[in-house]
């Protein structure tokens, strides 16, 4: 009896490793359906295109209600299609970690801290780059050896968001064009006292990225951050857009124009203070405008300026946010790639999920944008490095660890603007140029 | 079949059967990526090239000649002076709760229930605790201190001690579990001829508890010690290391997924390792003496 038992606890052992065994041993392929179909029917004919593709998506805020209705949409075009959506909390860290596999999706978002010349190890090309241009902008920032891999799910141009109320109130009527006057208005809202001038989001710690994004209007110049930056040595010394760009965070910290106790912001909670006249100003993407003016009681009093600079012109820099592309492993490009023009062309989402501008030739400019209709604020795109410096400024960046997109370096500054460091903000910039300079050298050889 | 083998036969292929499946997973999770990762550290790999090259000890040379790197265990020296508070105040309890207390078995849950909790959930619940105006203010405003209060976070001097406060409360439940554990297991005559002998709570205290959980205790302080050098939860949810909080570990998460400096990360981790294990080696020696 007893001997029995142990037979059979041992017949139920083997059992369960063979079924581990059988696991791992069909784990290869990610269960795909019907796999690729052979007749490679043209792309324009919905009806020929079949296959599921995994759609992987950052946007885990309308994965389940917004992206349903594109895929309901998408199939009245493609009914053989069948599409699945997979958001990711912390995008870019979690894709990369992914991206060492093989099973990543089928379309899913370049990650930005990929090198450009990696692109081509993960990504299937789109088309030329020349042909593609003509029907879609944006391109560049994904383009390795004249073929483009990702097309912008949205251009977003980048300034400061802020309340026409609260700026109003303090008596400042027209937006404030220099730093000095932009300076000057903090103070007004201060003295107000109804209002934090600036919030800067220090412990989310993201939104302080987006002052990066405006350097190009700092400088006045669209060929500063991918053609001159990697070819100077003098990144962050006084005088030259780095250093005036951030001289502004630290200087409305050093004057008490922030939030009282910058460690412990909430960034959920800064959207429905800057709709409440809570607070003036934030500088970020046109992504938020939308986002603000939903929760705002009078939409209106939301407005959007570019940063305050003593360039001669004034530009707002146009930038592809994520762009869009298809994992070289997919079983089904050719789904993949009728969802990516889809996405782009038909489903509205730069605009109006994205908050920017269609990455599409001749698409109308979105509402938020016709208010500069007239003025002499200009929208340009940033110049492309030249040939043979792709993706220098990423490598020089990486290397001397001083994370232009990453909110570090911010972070200190706010820190030392409000006393919290024994640096200075010259010390700071010194160190990030004398790091920057030890870098490039190391880069560029 | 089975049946017809020697008792001895049956014994090894039940045990070998039974223990494989935790040893292949011990071995796929645990001992396998730690191989990769001393190999990484030789490498310049960035995290997702499908290419990298080896590059001897040039990321070792980095961690050792660059001050930047090791300045930050500064403030490990926090955590690590929480870890005696943390010991005392879990022996305290253990001691208290072995005894008879009313509502016994309802304390020992409370106190072992942070221990249970996700990490970034404490994380944010301290974040509103140690909030302008928030919880703690508001308690000392209410107990008569509010001239106490600080800027938790704010103040650089005092940061590192809130978040090893934190880290106190969450782990102290784990320490005194164990204890407890221990405690328990001491035999209820030696109190009674301890009480016979006319011994107070201090002298059982003192003369019985001590040494029965001498190895238990040094155990503990091992753990404590490690956790206060590779200190990483608490911070990086609540403040992601900045204003001056920035610990080893937070430092190496950095630069592998912030940086892309995948195999420099690796060399750090593998420091951090060997560390820990001279930590704990220094300690066996050290305590050894009074065996």
């Amino acid at each position: 009896m007893r001997k029995s038992k142990l037979v059979l606890g041992l017949m139920a052992l083997m059992l369960v490793l063979g079924m581990l065994a059988g696991c791992s041993g069909n784990g290869g392929d990610g269960g795909a359906g019907s796999g690729a179909n052979g007749d490679g029917g043209s792309a324009d004919g919905g009806g020929a295109v079949k296959g599921e593709i995994t759609v992987i998506t950052q946007r885990t805020d309308i994965v389940d209600t917004v992206f349903k209705q594109y895929a309901a949409e998408f199939n009245k075009e493609y009914p053989d299609v069948k599409v699945n959506f997979q958001a990711l909390s912390d995008y870019e860290g979690q894709i990369t970690v992914r991206m060492s596999s093989d099973d990543y999706g089928d379309v899913l978002l370049l990650p930005t801290s990929i090198p450009l010349e990696d692109t081509p190890q993960f990504f299937e090309p789109l088309g030329d780059l020349e042909e593609m241009s003509k029907q879609y902008i944006g391109l560049e920032e994904r383009a390795v050896d004249g073929k483009a891999y990702g097309i912008p799910i949205a251009v977003n141009f980048s300034g400061v968001l802020y309340n026409k109320k609260v700026f109003a109130e303090a008596g400042v009527t027209t937006a404030p064009r220099t730093p000095d006057e932009f300076m000057a208005a903090l103070k007004a809202i201060k003295e107000k006292g109804d209002a934090i001038p600036l919030y800067t989001n220090y412990a989310d710690g993201w939104p302080l990225t987006q002052w990066e994004a405006v350097l190009t209007t700092v400088a006045g110049d669209v060929d500063y951050v991918n053609v001159t930056q990697p070819n100077t040595d003098d990144n962050f010394v006084p005088g030259q857009p780095h250093y005036e760009l951030y001289k502004v965070m630290y200087d409305a910290g050093a004057q008490g124009l922030i939030e009282k106790d910058p460690t412990t912001t909430n960034w959920e909670a800064s959207k429905s203070d800057l709709a409440n006249g809570k607070i003036g100003a934030m500088v970020l993407g046109s992504w938020a405008i939308g986002q603000v003016q939903e929760l705002a009681a009078n939409p209106d009093d939301i407005a959007y300026m570019p940063f305050p600079t003593n360039a001669k012109e004034v530009i707002m820099p146009l930038a592809d946010d994520y762009t869009l592309g298809i994992s070289k492993h997919s079983k089904n490009k050719e789904a993949a790639r009728a969802w990516v023009d889809w996405f782009i062309t038909k489903s509205g989402y730069p605009t109006v999920e994205g908050g920017g501008m269609s990455p599409v030739v001749g698409a109308p400019l979105p509402e938020t944008l016709k208010q500069f209709e007239g003025t002499d604020i200009k929208f340009e795109l940033q110049t492309p490095a030249q040939p043979g410096q792709e993706g220098w400024v990423d490598k020089i960046d990486k290397d001397a660890e001083i994370g232009l997109w990453q909110p570090d370096f911010k972070k200190r500054i706010v820190e030392a603007a409000i006393g919290n460091r024994k640096e200075s903000y010259d010390d700071i910039m010194k160190e990030l140029n004398d790091a920057w300079v030890k870098s490039r050298a190391k880069v560029t050889k | 079949m089975f049946a017809n083998l020697s008792y001895k036969t049956q014994r090894r292929i039940i045990i070998i059967a039974f223990s494989l499946i935790p040893v292949v997973l011990l071995f796929t999770f645990a001992y396998l990526p730690v191989f990769n990762m001393f190999k990484y550290s030789f490498t310049n790999w960035n995290g997702y090239s499908k290419s990298f090259d080896y590059v001897g000890f040039e990321n070792y040379q980095t961690i050792f000649t660059n001050p930047k790197y090791f300045s930050v265990f500064k403030v490990s020296l926090y955590y690590f002076g929480a870890t005696f508070v943390q010991m005392g105040l879990a022996l305290y309890f253990a001691t208290i709760l072995s005894f008879n207390v009313r509502f016994k078995n309802f304390f020992k849950g409370v106190l072992f229930f942070p221990y249970l909790l996700n990490g970034v959930a404490i994380g944010f619940i301290f974040l509103v605790f140690f909030r302008p105006d928030g919880t703690l203010d508001t308690l000392l405003q209410v107990i008569g201190l509010g001239h106490l209060s600080q800027g938790w976070l704010l103040n650089p001097n005092i940061i590192n001690i809130s978040l090893a406060g934190a880290s106190l409360w969450r782990y102290m439940g784990f320490n005194f579990i164990i204890f407890l554990g221990a405690i328990s297991s001491i035999g209820k005559d030696i109190y009674e001829a301890a009480d016979i002998d006319g011994a107070n709570r201090w002298h059982q205290f003192r003369h019985i508890i001590l040494p029965s959980i001498k190895r238990i205790l040094q155990l503990n302080l091992i753990l404590a010690i490690s956790g206060a050098i590779s200190a990483f939860d608490i911070p990086y949810i609540m403040t992601g290391g900045s204003n001056g909080s920035n610990t080893f570990v937070i430092q190496t998460v950095d630069v592998a997924f912030k940086y892309s400096k995948l195999g420099l990360a690796s060399a750090m981790a593998v420091v951090l390792l060997i560390i820990v294990i001279l930590v704990t080696l220094l300690q066996r020696v050290l305590i050894k003496g009074d065996d």
